[in-house]
C-alpha cells in the first residue's frame, strides 16, 4: 500500500478489481509471451496531434492554425508531401526513415464530449467503453492483456515512474519502481496554481517566487541537478525489457497547453522523442521485437485559442514506433479541418477506435486471439480491420 | 459558507478532514477526544534514555581505550538510539492519522511548542520526545500549575535552558569545590516567567528573576543520578519572588512547586495563555472576546485545561475566523497523508528512508526542522513566517510528488477536492482542479492550495 517507488512490489491488489474474467485463463493459449516487448507511454494532459504531425496539406490548416503548426516552411520536416513533423520530434527523423516510426493522426477512446482530462485518462487506461460507469473503473486493459498470457510472472510487466498508471493495475501480479528524480511542474500546473493563488494576496505573493524555486525542487526536498526524468524512466523500462520484462508503461505529462502552445509543446515533445531514442538505445537488439505506442487521452481543438494555445478536444493522434512497426506512414484517414468535418463544430474528427490499434498490436505481439481482446481485454471493441501496425 | 460542527473542528482544532474518519459532532465530543493523545503510545521515557545515555557514554569510554575515537559497539548503539527516536516522530504522525479529532495531538503541538526545547545529540533528541510524552501529554486535560511543574523540571528542559549548570554560590558543592568556578544562572528562571508564565509585558522585575533563579538552584539533571533535585547545589536561604517568600529551611523540590503554582496561577498567566491559545488556535491578531473567555475561564477554573479545551471547542470564533491561520509545515504534512487516507499503521511502514524523504527533509526545507525550534519562545504564529517563497515552493513540490508514491491508487480529484475541504473550496480552486492535466497534479493543486494550507 505504501511504496510504490521503494519495493518492487508484486502487487496483487487491496480493495481493487473484481475477480479475473472468464475468457482470461492463460491455460487457453498456446503461444508465450516470447520475445515481443509492448511499451505504452500516456501522454498526461492531451498532446496537440495536429501540432505534432502537422497536416499542412490540408489547405484549412492556415485558417484554423495562424500562429501553431506553421509546417515545412516554418521547421517542421515534410514526412509524405501531406504531414510534417513539428521540429520537437526531429530527433525521431532517423526512425521514419528507417520505417519505425508511425502514427494515427485521428483517434480516440469512446469518451465523448465532457472532456475532463480525469475521465479521459480513466477510460484510456480502463480500456472500456461508454456503457461503463468512469467511477467503477478500477482494472487496467494492460493488466487484463497480463492475465491472458501464458507463464507471466511479477516481473512481465513494471509501471514506472511516480504517477499512478491504472492501465496496469489489477488482479495480475506486476512490478512498479520510481526514480528518484520529481516529475517537473509543468506550464499547465503554473498557470493553474497561479489562478488558485490570485484571492489570497499572501499566497500570490509569494507563490510566484515559489514556482520559480519549486522548479527546482524534489519532493524530498533536494535540489535537482537536472530534469531528465523522462531518460530515467526510459532507461529503466529498457533495461527491464532486456531481461524478463515484456510490458512496460509510464506517462509523460505536461501536454496541456492552453496557453504560449509554440513555447511550451516544443519541450514536451523533445522529452517524448528523447525517450522513445533512449528506449531504442538501451533496447539495442531487442528494439527490433519492440513496440512503443504513445497514446493521449484526448486531442485538443482545430482553432487555436485566444491566448496562443489550444482547449481539450476529441480526435487526436496516436504515435507508434520501435523496431517491430511498419512505420513511415500515416495509419488511417484524414478527416479533414472544414467545418463541415469538425466533431461538434471545433474539434477533430475520430476516425477509429485507438483501442483498435492496440488490439491489433496485441493480437500480433501476444497471439491474443481476436474474441479474448474484443470481450475482455477491451470489452465491447470492434477491432474491425487489421490496419496492420506491424511489420 | 457554513461547514457541519464536525468538519469546522476538524480543519480548525485538528488536522483536517480524512476519508477515513470522521470527527465529533459537537464540543464536548471535541473537548473529550483529547483524552486519546493522553495515553501511552510509542512513548520516549526517560528510564530509558537515561539507560541509553550511560551505555553509550560506557562504549565510548571502552572504544577511546582501544585508541579508537568511536568503535562499532559504540556506533551500533548510537544509530540504535537514533532510530528509536525516529520511532517516536513517527509516532506523532501515526497517532494523527488514527485520531478521528486531532484536536489532542494539536494540543500536544501547540504545548511542546509552548514549552519548547530543542535536542540535538541523541540523547537530547529522545529527551524532547520524553518531554512531550511524560510531561505534556497526560497533563492536557488537567492543570495548567501541574502540565507546568512537569515540564520545567523535566530533564529535557533543565538541559535546554541551562539550569544543569546554574549552582547556589554559597551551596553545599560549591563551598566544597573551592576551585571550580559555579554560579547561578537565570535562563530557565527568565523563560518560566517571561515565555511559559506571565509573558514579558508582565509587572516582573529583574529582580524576581534573580531570586527566582536562586530558588531553582538545586534542580538539574546527570544521567547518573536519580531524581532531578540536588539540595547540595540549592542556595541557602529564603527568596522573594512577586512578593512572597519561599523556603528558607533545608531546600527541597516543594518549594519549587509552591512557586510554579504561583507563577501558574497569576493573572497575567491567565491571559498569557489565553491569547497564545487564541492566536495558535483562532487568529494571529484573535478577536479580544475570544481571549477575554478564555482567560476568564482560566482564572475562574484556576488553569483548567479540560475547561479551557471546551471554550475552544466552543469558540464562536471557530467559524467567524475560519482559514486566518496558516497551517504549520508539521500540520500541513500531517493533514495532506491524513487527507489521502494513510493510517497509522502505514505511517509507522515507512523505512528510515521514507521517514526523511516523506516527512523530515521536506519539513526543513518548509522552516520547522522537527523538534529544532530557533529559540524557547517555540514556533512563530504569523501566516508570513511560513507563507515564504522556499516554504511554499516545498509545500508545491511535495504535493505534487509525495502523493502517488504514498497511495497505490489516487482518488479522482474533484471528489478529493470536497473530501478534503468539505463544502468550502474556493471558487477559483474549484475551477482549477477539474483542469488538472493528471490526477496526481489535480490532488496536487488541492494540496498546495491556500485553501487547504489554511485552516
Amino acid at each position: 500500500m505504501i511504496s510504490r517507488r521503494l519495493f518492487l512490489t508484486s502487487a496483487a491488489l487491496i480493495g481493487c478489481s473484481a475477480a479475473a474474467h472468464p475468457l482470461l485463463t492463460p491455460m487457453a493459449f498456446a503461444s508465450a509471451p516470447g520475445d515481443n516487448r509492448l511499451v505504452v507511454i500516456i501522454l498526461r494532459g492531451a498532446m496537440d496531434g495536429i501540432d505534432a504531425f502537422q497536416p499542412y496539406g490540408d489547405k484549412n490548416l492556415r485558417r484554423v492554425r495562424q500562429t501553431l503548426s506553421l509546417g515545412p516552411d516554418h521547421g517542421a520536416k515534410d514526412l509524405d508531401g501531406f504531414f510534417a513533423l513539428h521540429p520537437g520530434l526531429h530527433g525521431l527523423w532517423p526512425l521514419w526513415q528507417a520505417g519505425q516510426l508511425g502514427f494515427a493522426p485521428a483517434v480516440s477512446t469512446p469518451y465523448r464530449d465532457k472532456r475532463s482530462h480525469f475521465d479521459g485518462q480513466t477510460m484510456l487506461e480502463a480500456g472500456t467503453g461508454t456503457d461503463l460507469d468512469l467511477d467503477r473503473q478500477q482494472d487496467g486493459w494492460l493488466n487484463r492483456l497480463l492475465q491472458a498470457m501464458p507463464n507471466q510472472s511479477w516481473e512481465t510487466a513494471y509501471s514506472i515512474g511516480a504517477e499512478d498508471m491504472r492501465i496496469l493495475q489489477g488482479p495480475a501480479a506486476t512490478s512498479s519502481w520510481a526514480p528518484e528524480a520529481n516529475l517537473a511542474i509543468s506550464p499547465q500546473a503554473m498557470r493553474l496554481l497561479t489562478h488558485v493563488y490570485h484571492h489570497d494576496p499572501l499566497f500570490r505573493e509569494a507563490g510566484e517566487r515559489a514556482m520559480a524555486i519549486a522548479a527546482g525542487l524534489e519532493a524530498e526536498g533536494k535540489l535537482v541537478p537536472d530534469r531528465k526524468e523522462h531518460l530515467a524512466l526510459a532507461q529503466f523500462a529498457a533495461d527491464r525489457l532486456n531481461r524478463g520484462t515484456r510490458i512496460a508503461t509510464f506517462s509523460l505529462a505536461g501536454w496541456d497547453t492552453h496557453a504560449r502552445q509554440a513555447a511550451n509543446l516544443p519541450d514536451m515533445l523533445e522529452r517524448l522523442s528523447e525517450t522513445i531514442l533512449a528506449l531504442r538505445d538501451g533496447l539495442g537488439s531487442h528494439w527490433g521485437s519492440t513496440t512503443v505506442m504513445a497514446m493521449t487521452e484526448f486531442g485538443r481543438t482545430v482553432h487555436e485559442n485566444g491566448s496562443a494555445g489550444t482547449d481539450h478536444g476529441t480526435g487526436g493522434a496516436l504515435l507508434v514506433a520501435g523496431g517491430a512497426v511498419r512505420g513511415g506512414r500515416a495509419m488511417g484517414d484524414w478527416p479533414g479541418l472544414a467545418e463541415g468535418d469538425l466533431y461538434d463544430g471545433r474539434d477533430l474528427m475520430p476516425l477509429r477506435d485507438i483501442r483498435a490499434y492496440a488490439a491489433w498490436a496485441m493480437h500480433a505481439k501476444f497471439g491474443i486471439a481476436q474474441t479474448v481482446l474484443e470481450q475482455a481485454v477491451f470489452p465491447g471493441l470492434d477491432m474491425g480491420s487489421d490496419p496492420r501496425l506491424l511489420a | 459558507m457554513s461547514l457541519p460542527y464536525d468538519q469546522l473542528a476538524a480543519i480548525r482544532l485538528g488536522f483536517g478532514l480524512s476519508p477515513r474518519l470522521t470527527g465529533p459532532a459537537d464540543p464536548a465530543g471535541v473537548a473529550a477526544s483529547v483524552a486519546a493523545a493522553m495515553s501511552a503510545g510509542d512513548s520516549v521515557y526517560m528510564d530509558g534514555v537515561r539507560q541509553m545515555q550511560i551505555e553509550l557514554r560506557r562504549l565510548l569510554l571502552i572504544a577511546r581505550k582501544g585508541g579508537q575515537v568511536e568503535d562499532e559497539a559504540y556506533r551500533s548503539h548510537r544509530r540504535g538510539m537514533n532510530d528509536r527516536y525516529l520511532r517516536a516522530i513517527v509516532d506523532r504522525f501515526a497517532r494523527i492519522m488514527d485520531d478521528p479529532s486531532g484536536f489532542g495531538e494539536r494540543l500536544v503541538a501547540f504545548w511542546s511548542s509552548h514549552f519548547a526545547v530543542r535536542g540535538g545529540a541523541p540523547h537530547a533528541n529522545l529527551m524532547t520526545a520524553a518531554l512531550v510524552d511524560e510531561a505534556i501529554r497526560p497533563h492536557l486535560t488537567g492543570r495548567f500549575a501541574d502540565l507546568m511543574f512537569a515540564a520545567e523540571t523535566h530533564p529535557a528542559m533543565l538541559i535546554y535552558l541551562d539550569q544543569v549548570g546554574s549552582v547556589g554560590p554559597n551551596s553545599v558543592s560549591a563551598r566544597r569545590n573551592p576551585d571550580k568556578v559555579m554560579g547561578l544562572n537565570e535562563n530557565l528562571a527568565r523563560e518560566m516567567i517571561e515565555l511559559h508564565s506571565l509573558g514579558v509585558g508582565a509587572d516582573y522585575t529583574q529582580q524576581d528573576v534573580e531570586a527566582l533563579a536562586r530558588l531553582l538552584t538545586g534542580l538539574t539533571y546527570s544521567a547518573r543520578q536519580p531524581g532531578v533535585f540536588r539540595p547540595a547545589q540549592a542556595e541557602p536561604g529564603a527568596d522573594t519572588v512577586l512578593g512572597r517568600s519561599y523556603g528558607g529551611d533545608s531546600a527541597t523540590l516543594n518549594d519549587i512547586r509552591d512557586v510554579i503554582e504561583d507563577l501558574a496561577s497569576h493573572q497575567a498567566t491567565a491571559s498569557h495563555i489565553a491569547r497564545k491559545l487564541a492566536i495558535h488556535f483562532i487568529a494571529d491578531d484573535p478577536p479580544p472576546s475570544v481571549v477575554e473567555r478564555l482567560a476568564n475561564v482560566f482564572r475562574d477554573t484556576a488553569g483548567d485545561l479540560g475547561a479551557i479545551n471546551l471554550t475552544l471547542a466552543e469558540a464562536p470564533e471557530l467559524a467567524t475566523q475560519y482559514r486566518q491561520k496558516l497551517r504549520q509545515p508539521h500540520e500541513f504534512l500531517a493533514a495532506s497523508l491524513r487527507s489521502l487516507g494513510l493510517t497509522g499503521d502505514d505511517i509507522r511502514g515507512f523505512s528510515r528512508k521514507q521517514i526523511r524523504q516523506v516527512l523530515l527533509n521536506p519539513m526543513a526545507v518548509m522552516g520547522q526542522p522537527w523538534a529544532r525550534p530557533n529559540g524557547p519562545d517555540g514556533w512563530p504564529e504569523e501566516a508570513e513566517a511560513w507563507g515564504t517563497p522556499q516554504g511554499l515552493a516545498m509545500r508545491i513540490n511535495w504535493a505534487m510528488g509525495q502523493p502517488s508514491r504514498l497511495v497505490r491508487q489516487l482518488p479522482d480529484p474533484r471528489e478529493f477536492l470536497t473530501m478534503a475541504l468539505g463544502e468550502a473550496a474556493s471558487e477559483p480552486l474549484r475551477w482549477a482542479v477539474p483542469r488538472a492535466e493528471s490526477r496526481s497534479q489535480g490532488i496536487a493543486l488541492v494540496l498546495a492550495s491556500a485553501d487547504f494550507n489554511r485552516r
